[in-house]
């Protein structure tokens, strides 16, 4: 596809995504017949990645306003006030299908790209997390892919000295295909120095810095909006290579920059490159830009127009710099070895006008190439319902005592322990995380002062396929909730949308589903989305993943040094006292999954109370806030005892659990996944019983801290030693096996 | 007391080690850049973590030629305490102002944990805060800990008891359970012959708040803060 095809065939546009109906529009925008590279600028821009083609229309019913938020979705990161002139940048993006391809270049390059987002609108990056879902671990190629995946993202982020402070990964043979890799960043910035992409000032130098421009990831972004079939391997080349050590040298030389007053707009080139900084910059500005393309860069003799405009050679920048200033910005980008290249100007004439050779080889009008991008709304149909699960049923021919099945749970690839994971990620760099990975969510203060940022990621895939209505609001809920467990006010989400192919009714009921649940918990819960990324078309051969609405969630924490808590168990002889309704809800539940022959992956999730969550969720974090417990942790994935059990696990204290009177199985009162609900740890448990009481809240006694076993009910008991043990070493036996 | 931070392109320990500094001196460290070969007179320089080139070549290779450290090898020399962190470890040993060499982790992976590591030479400007065989955690965060030399040099290094920090169990044997990355001797950290330079893998800068998790690293900016204000 490289070489300039001399006529347009329908084969020439379909082979650029484009559908017939597709290409008369872009012939009405031209009035002509396109030239190559006007055809590849058309083809990217309206590929699925860049023009949310099938989601806009979903988009826009998710809820973006708050007091404190300064910036929704639309600009390169959502931007959120925290207090004291400060504003936390932040953003989730996909690169799962490069990473499929490639695992190291396309999880590095993932992090490199984010990481830009984030500090192209001035804001130092401070944390890096990432939500990943493999394939079933016995398929051939997960360990693979685990094991480059994790390599790429550590070698990219830990090169660039910011902390990968935590994630998710998770295994589901849905993803035997598709992988999916899902990269977040974090950063900070003053709220009087944020940078916008609006290009301005009719005149103003256009500058390209960073790396040069080269032959990689072209196509990349039409790469990935289609699905993948039996000649996926093929597709190497259209995976970009990072440098993270240029990065770095960007980072500073950008902040350097940003430190003047030099910089009208800026704009990283990320997927589509030169042309989507370019067409975004000049659309949101409401002016035209022309290029010269012989200033470009380049890596390679002869690259052609078409080339330049679609590489996504990575570590690159564009800027329009104010006149006069752009000597001082040549030298400190000459000062950190980057290249500097004043390529074009700002123009009054709404056109993106390319010059090559003296000769103009684009001249496209941008308003309505973005304007009039297409937009489906795509057939859809619900979700056919799942059936709710009767304990009593769900918990046929499983015989496991309590203790025996927390072994096996522990250790089971949804819930082991991810150390062999996060101690590759330099977690401690900067020298600011407070609550290194493996809680309910990283910490991180806020340089040179005593706030703190709360930072997770969440999504429960098995319950969205199931629900996707129940499944949007648990993903929600929880990053909600594992805010709250560690202190945090819930300020703002970023969404990872990934699903499969939207041209399948079935994939669109889906999507439909999870943002009506994400809607309704967002304004439930007073926890706005503020930037996000779609990536469709995770399907292999006609076979999706399973829905998976990743969600990155921030909060705050006021004082660091006095309002968090520990997830550990924190001291001895401390009653374990539980947060919340336990109606035994054991469909697709993890314990299922593992012990169950006939309703693994079964029966309707569980079902999710926005008005428990947000009621319970208060008075735990008030609590928290108040220095009135000694421990808490969130129950999710695993239920009750697994979570008693990782409590004990990070604190190295026991604890004896008493099963209530109730006529519910013991299992089920153990490891239903019923939501909204915390453990919390204290040694005056009854002032917060009388608390729960006065305020509504369901709160029991169920155990007290000690010794060093978990014993549940009579004399049913493991050590912590062999917990531990079946809890970590599942991973790293995993991965060392051939 | 005071220090220069060398910053070259790609450091990315810096400014924690600048923070750790300020905490422990009550001022400022100058930052100085690589390609100024104009280094002030300061007390002690400190040559940070991070991966300066990228790792390019080998990890600290192509810093090592940066025009300051040339200044750097001769302030040494004099017998201005030069303290390396990590990549900076790195970069000692490319220069020749620390015997042997950094290779790739024995497991081939990055690892970043915290790690006991027991003081063999509590009698230098860098460890007066400690006391031998003192037991503290630091975090290590790296692809190539492994240090390395010849027999004759290894012996040496213990004869001349030259090497500071060795990886130990929490109880403080030495043993291959408790290498993090497969360093010869266990060695995290070794001393020149003069005892003024330091050379460790361990970042003392991170667990120097109690906030973050520990203060083991204190004691090495405390007491360096301490000796260089009577020595000055």
């Amino acid at each position: 596809m490289n070489e300039i095809t001399p006529q347009i065939t329908p084969e020439v546009v379909a082979e650029h995504g484009l559908t017939p109906e597709e290409y008369e529009r872009v012939l009405r925008i031209m009035g002509r017949e396109p030239k190559m590279t006007e055809l590849g600028i058309f083809s990217v821009m309206w590929s699925e990645h860049c023009s949310y083609k099938s989601s806009k229309f979903w988009l826009k019913k998710l809820p973006t306003e708050a007091p404190w938020v300064i910036c929704g979705p639309g600009e390169n990161a959502g931007v959120i006030d925290i207090g004291d002139g400060k504003a936390c940048i932040f953003k989730m993006e996909s690169h799962n299908h490069p990473s499929f391809i490639e695992p190291y270049q396309g999880a590095a390059t993932g992090v490199g790209g984010i990481l830009r987002d984030v500090f192209t609108m001035g804001a130092r990056p401070v944390a890096n997390m990432n939500a990943l879902r493999f394939g079933a671990p016995e398929h051939p190629k997960t360990r693979h892919l685990v094991s480059g995946v994790v390599a790429g993202i550590g070698g990219y982020g830990n090169c660039m000295g910011i902390p990968t402070v935590g994630g998710e990964v998770n295994f589901d043979s849905s993803y035997n295909g598709n992988i999916l890799v899902n990269a977040m960043t974090v950063g900070i910035a003053d709220t009087d120095k944020i940078f916008y992409s609006a290009a301005a000032g009719i005149g103003n130098a256009v500058v390209y810095v960073g790396s040069k421009t080269g032959r990689d990831g072209i196509h990349g972004a039409t790469m990935a909006s289609a699905e993948f079939d039996d000649d996926t391997e093929d597709k190497r080349p259209t995976v970009q290579v990072g440098d993270p050590f240029t990065e770095k040298l960007l980072l500073e030389a950008c902040l350097e920059l940003m430190a003047t007053d030099a910089i009208i707009a800026i704009q990283d080139m990320g997927a589509a490159g030169l042309t989507s900084s370019s067409v975004e910059m000049s659309d949101k500005g409401g002016v035209g830009i022309e290029f010269d393309l012989d200033q470009v860069p380049v890596r390679e003799d002869a690259m052609t127009p078409y080339e330049i405009m679609l590489s996504e050679s990575q570590e690159r920048m564009l800027m329009v710099v104010k006149p006069g200033r752009e000597d001082m910005a040549r030298a400190i980008f000459e000062k950190w070895e980057l290249d500097f290249a004043i390529i074009g100007r700002v123009t009054d004439t709404n056109r993106l006008v390319l010059k090559s050779g003296g000769e103009v080889v684009c001249d496209i009008p941008v308003p309505p190439l973005v304007a009039e991008a297409p937009e489906y709304e795509r057939p859809w149909v619900p979700t056919p319902p799942s059936p709710v699960l009767a304990a009593a049923d769900a918990l046929e021919g499983i015989d496991a005592s309590p203790t025996d099945a927390l072994e096996k749970l522990v250790a089971s690839p949804d819930l082991c322990s991810r150390r062999w994971v996060w101690e590759q990620y330099d977690h401690m760099v900067m020298a600011d995380t407070v609550c290194r990975p493996g809680g309910d969510a990283a910490i991180v203060r806020v340089h040179g002062t005593d706030r703190a940022l709360a930072i997770t990621t969440d999504c429960t895939p098995r319950y969205c396929v199931a629900d996707p209505v129940q499944g949007g609001r648990q993903a929600v809920a929880e990053a909600w909730r594992n805010l709250t467990a560690s202190g945090a006010k819930p300020l703002a989400i970023t969404d990872n949308m990934n699903f499969g192919n939207p041209e399948r009714p079935e994939i669109m009921g889906q999507f439909a589903g999870c943002i009506e649940g994400m809607t309704e918990a967002c304004l439930a819960l007073d926890f706005p989305v503020v930037s996000g990324n779609v990536s469709l078309y995770n399907e292999t051969n006609g076979t999706g993943i399973l829905p998976t609405p990743a969600i990155g969630g921030v909060g705050l924490i006021e004082d660091a040094n006095s309002e968090i808590t520990s997830t550990g168990f924190a001291a001895k002889g401390d009653a374990i006292v539980l947060i919340g309704d336990t109606a035994g809800h054991l469909g697709r539940s993890i314990l299922l999954r593992e012990f169950s022959a006939s309703h693994s992956d079964a029966g309707a999730p569980p079902p999710v109370d926005l008005d428990a969550e947000r009621q319970n969720g208060d008075f735990v974090r008030d609590l928290i806030v108040n220095g009135r417990v000694s421990a808490c942790h969130d129950i999710s994935d695993g239920g009750l005892l697994v979570a008693v059990a990782e409590m004990a696990l990070a604190g190295a204290i026991g604890a004896e659990i008493t099963l209530p009177e109730t006529d519910m199985p013991d299992l089920a009162w153990l490891f239903s996944e019923d939501q909204a609900r915390y453990l919390i740890t204290s040694s005056a448990p009854d002032d917060l019983l009388t608390a729960a009481k006065t305020a509504g809240i369901p709160a029991i006694v169920i155990g007290m801290t000690g010794g060093a076993q978990l014993t549940v009910g009579d004399g049913n008991s493991i050590s912590l030693s062999d917990l531990r043990n079946a809890h970590e070493n599942w991973l790293p036996d995993y991965m060392a096996a051939v | 007391m005071k220090a220069a931070v060398i910053v070259s392109p790609g450091s990315n320990c810096d400014r924690d080690v600048q923070v750790a500094l300020r905490q422990s001196a009550g001022s400022d460290p100058i930052m100085h850049w690589h390609a100024d070969a104009d280094l002030p007179d300061v007390d002690l320089i400190v040559v940070p973590g991070g991966f300066s080139y990228g790792d390019y070549l080998r990890a600290g290779a192509l810093a090592a030629q940066s025009p300051v450290i040339r200044e750097v090898v001769a302030r040494a020399n004099k017998g201005v305490p030069v303290l390396g962190i990590c990549n900076g470890f790195q970069i000692l040993t490319e220069c020749g102002l620390l015997p042997g060499v950094l290779m790739r982790n024995a497991g081939l992976k990055f690892i970043c944990r915290d790690v006991d590591l027991r003081v063999e030479a509590a009698d230098t400007v860098f460890t007066s805060d400690y006391v031998n065989r003192q037991i503290i955690r630091i975090p290590v965060a790296h692809n190539e800990g492994n240090y390395f030399a010849d027999d004759e040099t290894l012996n040496r290094l213990d004869d001349e008891n030259r090497v500071a920090f060795r990886y130990c169990c929490p109880e403080g044997e030495v043993r291959a359970a408790a290498n993090p990355n497969g360093a010869a001797r266990n060695i995290a950290g070794i001393l020149n012959e003069g005892r003024n330079v330091l050379g460790m893998m361990p970042h003392p800068e991170r667990l120097a708040d109690a906030l973050l998790g520990g203060t083991d690293g204190r004691p090495m900016f405390d007491g360096l803060v301490e000796a260089l204000a009577t020595a000055a």
